[in-house]
């Protein structure tokens, strides 16, 4: 049990760190830790910022070098993560594409779908949407009624998905859809990569309860794709569905409170300022939370540990899914307490919009995040079956 | 970064596993709970002699074993996985730590290699009926000068406090307040004007004690007035040991919970087969490893002796403690009617989590600490 850099880490982190300094510079670094995928703010900066990582192989920085990355492991993943974190470096657009899809290609697809798609995903010319969520298939993913079949050298998909973050800013989909006639379940379904910019393919924005509208609707309606943009068999595509679900929960987690304790660190200095720190009950909630994010941090280390002896994370990182979405969405709560009555009103003055400063961010956002890569009563069941080994509920 | 266990940590803890299986049997415990001692003078000898453990953090020039905090820690949580009756807890990470931290070498060659060895039980005597575990909490005076001092007052929920040969005890100087004055003394358990008496406790299986001063000739460990400090230390090393221990308990009664919602049968099917069970196991697991992450890295900022050790401490007895009380709870829950009679156990780990919830200070205590210190 140690905790500190070995030297080669040590020396890992110190070269992230000195091109961090070097390239997070001038507007870039004006953007500060905004976004993720779901805040379109300075967004053409955001694309330039994550071309320049891209151009130095930090975009897709995990991939092997073969392919264009850099072959990183686990341990070093977590250190750039960290040092990104660290020098509040803006939250990735290209997050489906780089974090989700390409590990996905790279575990399932053909050398010659690695080729054609990773080069674009690293150099940010290509941005992916995620295509699995229905109207009926939400937490029963596997109720998929999105279908596909084959006309010539072509896959017709009609369908619909929804919760599509960024739908409107993607080239590219991942499309979970039922590929065999009279299927059911998670038999019959293929992972297939659809253009976006096509005839067959329209997508209406949802507005969410934050007031933006990252999330789309996407209506299929006879969309094509090439015969051969399958991942994975045809009609075996659960499997792959399940392998990027897992990347979702991942190991991206290990290293996210460092952004969290950015935010709590805020939220503490608004109690400072407004006096609310000097009652008790706030002191109790600022310090718990303080106690859940280092907890992320230990349960982080010690799920990278496992992680780097066995190889794969397995079901328990649906724990630390349960943990971070239900940790931030109590913040998001405390935050409020802070505000007191200054969190009657939002943001701007009587212009008819509804903008939301960070704390009512935190405090909506967070609503979503119990919900969305598995809501916590999937999350629960995974941990109670996969991980307890309790039987299945009856179906 | 390494966060697990070495190979001889993990021998370490087959070997204290299988002592424990063997000799702190739930029969054992109920044996030991009817008792005013609360011990068994044998195992207690097998655990000072075979095994070397009331040494084991010890360093070797005063007899100990010389390891550190995170093997005390493998020792702690196997200890609390079978709730043992033994004044463990109180010779070594109450008693032993206060000597390490306040003694003089002299004072530590004297003391340590008898509490090393198991022939000396040890006991802190620092709360008093005011229940607080702060330093304006300790209201007994000493008086006295060089090393004449007497005692005179009352100390409360002495752990293992009639079972203790050797008594350290935390007074004030006279005229001090505050973390001012806090002054270590130590007292033989049959010292001349002591009075012992066992108290009636909740927890049946960790005894405490009653110490009534009269007069007591004191010897000084450290110097009078100076032990606030070293008291500090001691107590946050002392969460640290605890969190360990419940953490141990806390992982047993999840897996008593989850093989009896694996067999239980209603409505024609297991019980864990339903959410509202098996959701609560999910949340127990999540709460059990948490609260090993929060317990080994506060073992390793003890055994580092790092400037973290304050705040990870509160931190861990905070989360430990309500992680532990709502593991033994869910239990009981799981375990319907069953769960809530005398002859089944989950009531020996509700009343332990509950009594070690308390001791050192409640989570409610530790999270103001720790808001105090990360300056909220």
């Amino acid at each position: 049990m140690d905790f500190r850099d070995s030297p080669a880490e040590a020396e890992f982190r110190d070269e992230v760190r000195t091109w961090l300094s070097e390239h997070l510079v001038g507007e870039f670094a004006e953007l500060g830790g905004r976004g993720g995928p779901a805040d379109e703010r300075g967004w053409e900066t955001r694309i330039e910022w994550e071309r320049t990582l891209g151009r130095d192989r930090w975009v897709g920085c995990s991939w092997p070098v073969e392919y264009g990355g850099r072959g990183l492991d686990f341990s070093q993943q977590v250190i750039f993560n960290e040092e990104y974190a660290k020098a509040n470096a803006p939250a990735r657009v290209s997050f489906f594409g780089e974090g989700l899809f390409a590990p996905t290609l790279i575990a399932y697809g053909t050398d010659e779908q690695k080729r054609r798609f990773l080069p674009k995903i690293q150099s940010v010319d290509e941005l992916w949407c995620q295509g699995y969520s229905e109207p009926n298939a939400g937490s029963d993913l596997s109720n998929v009624q999105t279908k596909a079949v084959l006309d010539g050298d072509e896959w017709v998909i009609t369908g619909q998905k929804v919760w599509t973050t960024l739908a409107h800013r993607a080239d590219w989909c991942f499309v979970v859809a039922r590929t065999e006639s009279g299927s059911q379940s998670h038999r019959g379904l293929s992972y297939l990569l659809v253009p976006m910019d096509q005839p067959g393919v329209e997508i209406r924005p949802l507005r969410q309860m934050t007031g933006s509208a990252e999330f789309n609707e996407v209506y299929f309606d006879e969309a094509r794709t090439s015969a051969d943009l399958v991942l994975g068999e045809v009609n075996d595509g659960w499997k792959v569905a399940m392998a990027t679900l897992g990347f979702e929960r991942g190991t991206a987690f290990l290293s996210q409170q460092l952004a969290f304790q950015r935010e709590l660190a805020e939220i503490i200095g608004v109690a400072q300022k407004n006096g609310s720190n000097r009652e008790a009950t706030i002191r109790q909630e600022l310090a718990d939370s303080y106690i859940g994010v280092q907890i992320m941090k230990f349960n982080g280390m010690r799920m990278l540990t496992d992680l780097v002896k066995k190889g794969v994370l397995g079901p328990s990182s649906s724990i630390g899914k349960l943990f971070w979405s239900n940790w931030h969405r109590t913040l998001g709560e405390r935050a409020m307490d802070v505000l007191g009555t200054d969190g009657l009103l939002v943001a701007n003055e009587g212009n008819g919009a509804y903008e939301l400063d960070e704390i009512h961010q935190i405090f909506m956002t967070s609503r979503a995040e119990t919900i969305y890569a598995g809501a916590s009563e999937i999350q629960r069941n995974i941990i109670g079956e996969r991980v307890l080994g309790l039987p299945r509920e009856p179906r | 970064m390494n966060f697990a266990f070495t190979e001889d940590q993990d021998s370490l803890r087959d070997v204290v596993r299988s002592f424990m299986d063997a000799k702190s049997t739930e029969e054992d415990v109920r044996t030991l709970m009817d008792t005013e001692s609360g011990y068994d003078p044998a195992v207690w000898a097998q655990m000072g002699g075979e095994l070397g453990l009331p040494g084991l953090h010890i360093p070797e020039e005063f007899g100990g074993q010389g390891y550190g905090f995170v093997e005390l820690g493998i020792v702690f949580e196997e200890m609390g996985r079978r709730l043992l009756c033994a004044p463990y807890f109180a010779t070594v990470a109450l008693a032993a730590n206060a000597i390490l931290n306040a003694g003089t070498q002299d004072e530590k060659a004297a003391l340590l290699p008898g509490i090393a060895s198991g022939e000396t039980i040890g006991a802190l005597a620092f709360t008093e009926a005011n229940g607080r575990w702060d330093a304006d909490g300790i209201t007994m005076v000493a008086k006295g000068s060089g090393s004449d001092w007497t005692l005179d007052g009352e100390k409360m929920f002495v752990i293992d406090g009639h079972n203790a040969d050797v008594i350290v005890v935390v007074a004030r100087t006279e005229g001090s307040s505050g973390e001012d004055g806090i002054s270590f003394f130590t007292v033989a358990g049959d010292a001349a004007g002591l009075t012992r008496t066992p108290l009636a406790t909740m927890d049946q299986t960790r005894k405490q004690a009653r110490l009534e001063f009269k007069g007591v000739k004191a010897t000084p460990l450290g110097a009078p007035g100076a032990g606030w400090a070293a008291l500090s230390k001691t107590l946050d090393q002392a969460a640290v040991c605890l969190s360990n221990e419940m953490v141990g308990g806390a992982q047993f009664v999840l897996d008593m919970s989850v093989e009896y919602a694996k067999v239980r049968v209603q409505f024609g099917r297991p019980i864990g087969s339903f959410q509202a069970i098996k959701h609560k196991c999910a949340d127990m697991l999540l709460e059990v490893e948490s609260a090993k992450s929060a317990a080994y890295y506060s073992a390793w900022a003890a055994a580092e002796d790092n400037e973290e050790l304050p705040v990870v401490a509160s931190l861990s007895k905070a989360y430990c403690s309500d992680a532990y009380f709502h593991s033994t709870a869910e239990n009981i829950q799981i375990h319907g009617g069953i769960g809530f009679t005398w002859e089944h156990p989950a009531h020996l780990y509700f009343k332990r989590a509950k009594s070690s919830e308390i001791l050192l200070g409640d989570a409610t205590y530790h999270r103001e600490l720790l808001a105090q210190r990360i300056g909220i």
